[in-house]
């Protein structure tokens, strides 16, 4: 069904995002002293991505509410596809069915990238996490979202698990009350 | 039963991709926006928040030109002011932002200066700028690159980004580069 709709093929070259988000990050590593403030910081810009990126994707893709976390989850795998490039796979559900894994076999945002040996702690691609939290949360699904294994670091693969925690009710808008 | 360092190719050991991959622009403009409030949030003036931006295109630029000449012509560099010139309007601009720049004209009232020109720079498709900042460019950020990649392939310059049939990249060549090309000319 979505397969066949047709993304706006507006594209970029990969090494100039590439670039352009590792010298955000190491000018942040100068900025802040801590590699885990950065990591947290990295974790909100993908957040703002996130709360943003969902308006595009709907209207390019045109997709419908999610049924379940599964089609949730497959719907993420399509964003994956559309905005970075990558097929990841979706595996490793948790037997409550609330918890499962993106599986990257190569990340983009790594491709031009070596962690020097003081930045080990560094959570790189952080931003990615923090896209999926934004994203979703702007459709009322409130998630964790965190890096398990990372090419980086020597992984073989990089592996970013999504965890439910609920759904959000619909708020007032502040002040309405 | 974990060795540590397995798998720990290092980057130089890796063959260099390709160049090909492509990410959506979605995603660079959005990466943009806050890379631009990431400065904004650090500068206290206009200029301030400029001068970030090209410092951050300077360190893209700085990296780009290895990666270019080792993979689109073979580790030779260029000698010549206006074949280095011919090679960001081309070969370079193509290769990054997937077409040429638009134009490229030398300065009728002073020999040092360039302009590259472009009607709609990629970092400003989505940027609308605020009416007080009106000179703002977005820009200055490939003015960076551009200034980082004549510099370090030895045409030392400086590059402005401004608001003139779109984008114009000024760029203005050390007096020493001049001498030396018109040099090479001679012989």
């Amino acid at each position: 069904m979505s397969r066949s709709t047709r993304f706006d093929t507006k594209k970029v070259n990969s090494e100039l995002v590439n670039l352009t988000y590792g010298t955000l990050v190491a000018q942040m590593v100068k900025d802040l002293d801590n590699p885990d403030d950065v990591s947290k910081q990295l974790d909100r810009i993908g957040y703002n991505i996130g709360i943003r990126l969902i308006e595009d994707f709907l209207s390019k893709t045109g997709t419908a509410r999610c049924l379940d976390l599964k089609d949730t989850a497959d719907k993420i795998q399509t964003a994956f596809r559309l905005y970075l490039g990558v097929q990841p796979n979706v595996v490793n559900w948790s037997p409550a069915g609330d918890e499962f894994s993106f599986i990257l076999d190569s990340n983009p945002l790594t491709e031009l990238v070596e962690l020097p040996e003081n930045l080990k702690q560094l959570k790189y691609s952080n931003v990615i996490c923090g896209a999926i939290r934004g994203a979703l949360e702007m459709v009322q699904l409130d998630v964790q979202s965190w890096i398990v294994q990372d090419q980086l670091k020597g992984d073989q693969n990089t592996e970013i698990r999504v965890k439910f925690i609920r759904r959000l009710e619909d708020a007032m808008p502040a002040g309405e009350d | 039963m974990s060795l540590g360092g397995r798998n720990k190719l290092s980057i130089l050991d890796k063959p260099l991709s390709r160049g090909k991959g492509e990410i959506s622009l979605s995603c660079f403009a959005l990466l943009f926006s806050e890379v631009v409030q990431y400065c904004q949030n650090k500068s206290q003036t206009l200029l301030d928040l400029q001068n970030r931006l090209h410092e951050l295109g300077r360190r893209v630029g700085t990296k780009l030109i290895d990666i270019y000449f080792v993979r689109e012509r073979n580790g030779k560099r260029e000698t010549k002011l206006l074949s280095i010139l011919l090679y960001v309007k081309s070969t370079f601009w193509k290769a990054l932002f997937g077409k040429e720049a638009d134009k490229l004209e030398h300065s009728n009232d002073d020999e040092n200066t360039y302009y590259l020109m472009e009607k709609e720079p990629i970092v400003n498709r989505y940027i609308s700028v605020p009416r007080d900042k009106s000179s703002l460019n977005c820009a200055v950020f490939i003015a960076g690159i551009i200034e980082a990649v004549l510099t370090g392939t030895g045409f030392p310059a400086k590059v402005t980004a401004h608001w003139h049939k779109g984008t114009t990249y000024m760029i203005k060549f050390e007096e020493s580069v001049m001498g030396r090309d018109s040099q090479l000319e001679e012989r």
